[in-house]
């Protein structure tokens, strides 16, 4: 007699006859019925109009009965909150009951009823069962508090549970403290400002006790509640670690990894040279080892989390690498991390070893798993420089196989082994070419002709080579067509007599065949060059190229100190911080690593970790334009070059001149673009640059009959926005910023306020302004006369000029700003209205204006409404001449006012403007007509903001 | 927390759903679906698997996919964990755990998951006590519940829940105390093709079986502790006095449980107790390959090595072959390619051999893989690490229980390249 009969009824009168049963007077039958029920709910059935009958049933001592009308509760409650109003007095009468199963069952059971009407029933039991003498009952209370939260926040607050809940952390049962912790923890995740979870060393003593006595779940609560915990010095971070170190024993993985993490982040506190630092080192190997040993998927997380603890300290599993040796039926997906962290912790003393077990690799079956391995030989080879020759005879054993995936494989990690280890290897290359043909893959081909072109001149038959591949030029990816159109100019300049109708044919191909932008640029480029000065063009193509790093895809490594403190969990499976993924991070608190005591080097910040990663890619909003260079010299192909890295992590250091070396360096990584985009001259990407036709800048002294409201409101200075935050503390370490723009007579000036939320005194501040759209960029120095003391502000008007380097932005308005101070660098970008560019001088004459008003194609017209502005034109014309919007003239056509207006902006674009208003009409239309039409739509935005303030 | 357990065949039904939380809809499962199909078998198929709103933790037992959705930054571990437990939990229950078995018991099912978890924390997870919240299902009870109108569900509170030795229940009583403990090691290798040991190390374990009256309280000594440097210990072990005396104390529970898992690593030296002679070679030109090998023991302290079962994985170029054992019997498997040899006994005097030819399809050029030997086997009466129980004292209870002590040795992931 099995529960699958519950399933085997599919008649049409089901619900009906399920009806008739449940409201039988026989209890079995009853039982039997309310089964089915669940039955049919579990399979996705709908039972709802079951409802009244199943709750009539509640009433009965029999505990399975209950159990079973509770579990069809918390399912349909949500959609019958009428119903299930019926069972609220039940519950208030379980939470009564005697036996405490009942009690707890009862109080457990209303908390999963996500309905408004029964919540507000269950406060008063709850605030019972939180003080219930029995500590079965206790520990579920706990629970239902952070259920109750996720219901409804506002009520648990105003319950005053959360203090009860606090309270519950000094319980005499460990069980109790878990279940409090844990439901602690999940509140606290919603609302990471509060301090929920404040803990003291009192309360870290009584979570240690408890973690010595709850069950393994308990355990790993409060492992990651004492994770968050910030030891005041190192003593305490030490005997913290001697009572969390038994917990590596533990059978349960998840406790295990739990302690890895507590220990892992205080022993940042602990001194190098403490004999303990060491033992505990040792302690870590043999747990970590051990998760291996387990499950496939375990081990998964495992390896993941040991990929992150590898990189910060290689020394504990450096003995261990044959842990990590592949078993053949392993599952892919721990194959491959498994060769990740070989690869990490590959060196000199265990390459041989190594290099045997990928050469293994290679030859298995899994086609994933054999690119890899392949791809690791390459990286050992780099990495080790002792063994590059061993791997590289690995790798040409490997092509001589002739397994085409190997084969390409290899050849793209050779390629990289040459950047590494230049004329030291070429003697394989003929080994190499004799493989041309089976290349079918980009990233190969891409890899085979940089190294033809490299070494053009070894290969007696480069030219024919290179011109085999030319034939099917357009059906290849862009990847190999750049490669293909610098390894020809490469070989032209190395071999200029020969390869004269190559070449041609190559930019004839690339700049008039082709419909890539980057390849067409690219092609033009080496064009002039080659046309206008080969001499330069040998030095610029064939330059000497920086050496690649060493370890490739390491995790940056402020990004890894916060990672190590979220060992164990989703974060260290995804390799990324929380607040990367989670859903509706509400201002995830990013954790960092305590500061070493004793030592000077202040908290690194795991908060610089993103945005440092941001500011280096936004550089690249016009790549074609940033990576000119990069592409000259052939770089945009195989691993990172260790350039922005470096920078990143140089800015990390602390190093002096922040600002001056590292910032420079992330910021224009890409300098040496504009240049060589000069030198292009036409076809650079097009930028907000003058319009030549436009006259000189007219005076506005010149009098003009139409200048209805002289020189009004020019000393006022235009309009300034109300200060917004643009930095939030949470964001710097406790530096807020806040800021606007103004412009006054005739110079622009940025406020701030600088706030120091944080507990220590911040100095050295300095500002530095990324590249922007109309060279935005301060005229003085940041100056902030003393120190900033916690929870001070101070105001500043920083003045700015338009005379930096100029990068189209976007949005146009876009702004990236560095501000550094003695504690980072912090990063944020804002957008500034454009009114602060409108110059003084922007009155045209009438008749230039006529003139340019005609001149300017209709495409370049703008059209705007500008609602809900209740001005008369007159008071229109005066408001906006305070921001340098000035009217030219004015004419009233049919009922309506036309007012015509010209601006001029900082790099000299001139905007004309015609301004149409009706009577009673609170809707104006603005027409705006200007030769670089990108910047109309900010100047619509600036009109709106001056006549709506 | 966990938010929903979804269970899900083979062929990708959901024949389960569970919410501990607010009911997460079905077709967040698509998103598995879609990595199971990626994945070219269902070893394959990525634990975490992240998805716009949630994040999908699965693991695969007896053919079923337990998937856990999680919503908020939890431990993976932990969920993971607990899915194992949900597994275990469901084969000590109906005996074995499958899909029949579980919609067989739906019910008893769903009540044991509602007891399992509670708004996704943890809540009752030994065996014991939920065995006593709700009762496994026997067809004794089965009938019995029918007749007399009781039911399976327990109405006392479980009383392990709360005392300080939860993995216990309080009077317990027996006619035959006796108390048994397996330790079991297995051997994972990897060993080249010349005979050396690429690397090897051993998974021992010390399940036990105690039956007996009261609350006892045992005490286990080793005769080599010190081999014992990386362990796993029941909660029930009292971890100071290992740390000082290298003695585990413990009160067990009752009944089937594992005191104990330890891990003898890599760069101790790990005997392997056994060799295989090989010979297995293409030739480019012909379409028959040699095919030749031969077990033996090697480091068996004078043990037979017994249950011996050689499999290995051949180059999907072999279209068949003809093989004589010396002993056994052996299958190959031409769709699979999988060639499967149950050899038995060794006898040292006599070593078991599989010799024969291989058909190769012609025309194409030699695999490039040699296949890898997989090795089962089984020691008696031998822990191949050397470990050794000294002696097993009972402290709390006046009666003289029986003890016992077994040891085994069996292959783990034993593999030989060739």
């Amino acid at each position: 007699m099995t529960d699958s009969k519950y399933f085997t009824t599919t008649k049409k009168g089901e619900i009906f006859e399920l009806k008739a049963e449940l409201n039988s007077d026989k209890k079995e039958k009853k039982k039997e019925a309310v089964k089915k029920v669940i039955a049919s709910m579990t399979v996705g059935k709908d039972v709802s109009a079951l409802f009244p009958d199943v709750v009539n049933c509640m009433q009965t001592d029999n505990l399975e009965l209950k159990k079973l009308v509770y579990l069809y509760l918390m399912n349909y409650a949500k959609s019958q909150p009428d119903m299930a109003i019926m069972a609220v007095n039940t519950f208030v009468k379980d939470c009564e009951d005697p036996n405490p199963l009942i009690r707890a069952l009862a109080v457990r059971t209303m908390g999963c009823i996500r309905v408004d009407k029964i919540t507000e029933y269950l406060c008063e039991p709850l605030r019972k069962c939180l003080k219930d003498e029995d500590p079965y009952v206790r520990k579920t209370a706990a629970v239902c508090v952070a259920k109750l939260h996720d219901i409804n926040a506002q009520l648990v607050e105003d319950q005053g549970f959360l203090d009860t809940l606090k309270d519950l952390i000094s319980d005499s049962n460990p069980m109790v403290v878990a279940n409090a912790v844990a439901a602690l923890s999940e509140i606290a995740e919603s609302h990471p400002s509060s301090n929920l979870l404040d803990l003291n060393p009192q309360s870290i003593n009584k979570l240690l006790t408890a973690l010595n006595e709850c069950t393994e779940w308990g355990q790993i609560f409060i492992l990651d509640c004492l994770a968050n915990y910030m030891p005041k010095d190192d003593r305490e971070a030490q005997s913290i670690c001697e009572r969390v170190t038994p917990r590596l024993s533990h059978a349960n993985s998840a406790v295990v990894l739990s302690a890895v993490k507590v220990l892992m982040k205080f022993m940042e506190m602990l001194s190098k040279d403490l004999d303990y630092y060491g033992t505990l080192l040792k302690k870590l190997a043999p747990p970590l080892v051990t998760l291996l040993s387990a499950e496939p998927e375990l081990q998964y997380v495992a390896l993941r989390n040991i990929n992150l603890i590898v990189q910060k300290r290689p020394e504990i599993l450096k003995h261990e690498m044959k842990v990590f040796f592949v078993k053949y039926n392993d599952p892919i997906y721990v194959k491959l991390e498994k060769l990740d962290i070989m690869i990490r912790l590959a060196s000199q003393a265990n390459i041989a070893q190594v290099l045997a077990e990928l050469k293994e690799y290679a030859t298995e079956v899994d086609v994933d798993f054999v690119r890899k391995a392949v791809r690791a030989i390459g990286r050992c080879a780099i990495k080790v420089e002792q063994s590059a020759e061993r791997c590289v005879s690995t790798l040409l054993d490997l092509i001589q196989t002739k397994v085409n995936y190997v084969v390409q494989e290899a050849i793209v990690v050779i390629k990289d082994i040459f950047r590494k280890y230049p004329n030291k290897y070429e003697s394989v290359i003929a080994t190499l070419c004799e493989n041309l043909d089976s290349l079918d893959e980009p990233e190969a081909r891409a890899a085979m002709i940089w190294i033809v072109g490299e070494y053009a001149e070894r290969i007696d038959n480069a030219d024919e080579l290179l011109e085999s591949f030319l034939e099917g030029f357009h059906d290849e990816s862009t990847q190999v067509q750049l490669q293909l159109l610098t390894a020809i100019v490469k070989l032209f300049l190395k071999k200029p007599t020969e390869t004269q109708e190559l070449v041609q044919q190559v930019l004839s191909l690339a700049t008039q065949d082709s419909d890539n932008p980057d390849l067409r640029d690219r092609g033009y480029i080496y064009w002039r060059l080659l046309s206008t000065d080969p001499v330069a063009a040998k030095e610029v193509v064939l330059a000497e190229k920086p050496l690649i790093s060493e370890e490739t895809d390491l995790i940056e490594p402020t990004l890894l100190d916060e990672l190590i403190c979220y060992i164990g969990t989703l974060a260290s499976v995804y390799h990324k911080p929380p607040s990367a993924f989670v859903e509706g991070s509400r201002g995830v608190v990013h954790k960092s690593l305590p500061p070493r005591t004793g030592s000077s080097e202040s908290a690194e910040s795991p908060e610089a970790a993103p945005s440092a990663g941001q500011a280096a890619e936004q550089p690249a909003v016009i790549p074609a334009q940033g990576d000119l260079l990069g592409d000259l010299l052939n770089l945009d192909l195989g691993p990172p070059v260790s350039g922005p890295p470096l920078a990143a992590s140089s800015v990390q250091m602390g190093a002096v001149d922040l600002l001056g070396g590292g910032l420079d360096s992330l910021l224009r990584s890409d300098v040496g673009g504009s240049p060589a985009m000069g030198g292009g001259g036409g076809f650079a990407a097009p930028g907000p640059a003058v319009p030549a036709s436009m006259g000189a800048p007219l005076g506005s002294g010149l009098g003009d009959l139409f200048d209805l409201t002289g020189g009004v409101g020019t000393l006022s200075g235009s309009y300034v926005a109300p200060k917004s935050v643009w930095l939030p503390a949470m964001k710097a370490k406790g530096l807020e910023i806040s800021g606007t723009f103004s412009r006054q007579v005739g110079s622009i000036s940025m406020d701030l306020v600088l706030t120091n939320k944080a507990l220590q005194v911040m100095s050295d501040f300095a500002i530095q302004f990324n590249r922007n759209s109309f060279g935005l960029a301060p005229a003085a120095p940041l100056q902030v006369h003393a120190p900033l003391a916690p929870n001070q502000s101070v105001e500043i008007s920083l003045p700015l000029n338009t005379v930096g380097s100029v990068m189209k932005m976007d949005p146009l308005n876009n702004l990236q700003v560095a501000v550094k101070n003695n504690i980072d660098v912090f990063y944020f970008s804002t957008l500034y209205p454009l009114h602060i560019l409108f110059v003084e001088d922007g009155k045209m004459e009438r008749q230039m204006f006529l003139a340019t008003w005609k001149d300017i194609p209709n495409e370049n017209e703008a059209q705007f409404q500008i609602k809900d502005c209740s001005l008369s034109a007159d008071a229109v014309s005066s408001k906006l001449q305070g921001s340098n919007i000035f009217t030219i003239a004015k004419r009233n056509v049919e009922g309506q006012d036309m007012l015509y207006q010209s601006l001029k902006l900082t790099n000299g674009i001139w905007v004309l403007a015609e301004l149409r208003i009706q009577p009673n009409n609170p809707t104006f239309t603005l027409s705006l007509k200007c030769r670089a039409p990108e910047v109309s739509q900010h100047v619509y935005q600036a009109y709106d903001t001056i006549l709506k303030n | 927390m966990i938010h929903s357990l979804f269970l899900i065949n083979a062929s990708g039904d959901i024949f389960l759903e569970k919410h501990w939380k607010s009911a997460v809809s079905r077709s967040v499962c698509d998103y598995f679906f879609e990595a199971q199909e990626r994945a070219s078998e269902a070893e394959n198929v990525p634990p975490v698997i992240p998805t716009p709103h949630h994040c999908l933790l699965s693991v695969y037992r007896h053919k079923i996919f337990f998937v856990a959705v999680i919503q908020s930054e939890v431990p993976p571990l932990f969920v993971i964990e607990f899915l194992h437990r949900v597994v275990d939990t469901f084969q000590d229950y109906f005996g074995v755990c499958s899909e029949v078995m579980i919609k067989d018991n739906v019910v008893v099912v769903y009540e044991v998951l509602e007891e399992m978890l509670d708004n996704g924390f943890p809540l009752a997870t030994e065996s014991n006590i939920l065995k006593e919240l709700i009762k496994p299902p026997t067809i004794l009870r089965t009938v019995v519940n029918t007749i007399t109108g009781s039911t399976n569900v327990g109405d006392q509170l479980p009383t392990g829940q709360l005392s300080v030795v939860p993995w216990r229940r309080t009077g317990v009583k027996y006619t035959n105390n006796e108390a048994y403990f397996d330790v079991i090691e297995e051997i994972d290798a990897i060993i080249d093709k010349s005979g050396s040991t690429i690397t090897a190390e051993i998974q021992g374990v010390i399940d036990a079986c105690v039956k007996l009256t009261g609350m006892p309280d045992l005490t286990l000594s080793f005769m080599n502790p010190r081999l014992l440097d990386d362990v796993s210990f029941h909660p029930c072990v009292r971890f100071k006095r290992w740390e000082s005396e290298r003695i585990l104390s413990f009160i067990p529970p009752d009944g089937n449980f594992r005191l104990l898992s330890y891990h003898v690593s890599a760069q101790n030296l790990v005997a392997i107790p056994v060799y295989v002679k090989h010979n297995i070679s293409f030739r480019d030109s012909s379409s028959l390959g040699r095919f030749e090998i031969t077990v033996g023991p090697k480091q068996t302290m004078g043990k037979t090595i017994e249950g011996v079962m050689v499999t290995s994985q051949m180059p999907k170029g072999v279209l068949n072959m003809s093989l004589t054992p010396s002993q056994g019997t052996h299958i190959f498997d031409p769709v699979t390619k999988l060639l499967s040899w149950d050899v038995g006994k060794i006898n040292p005097q006599k070593l078991p051999s599989l010799k024969g030819s291989m058909n190769l399809q012609a025309g194409t050029s030699k695999p490039d893989e040699n296949p890898t030997i997989n090795l089962q086997f089984k020691i008696q009466q031998l822990a191949i690490s050397g470990l050794k129980v000294n002696r097993l004292d009972m402290y709390g209870e006046k009666y003289k229980p029986f003890k016992g002590i077994k040891y085994m040795t069996k292959a783990g992931k034993f593999q030989v390249r060739t």
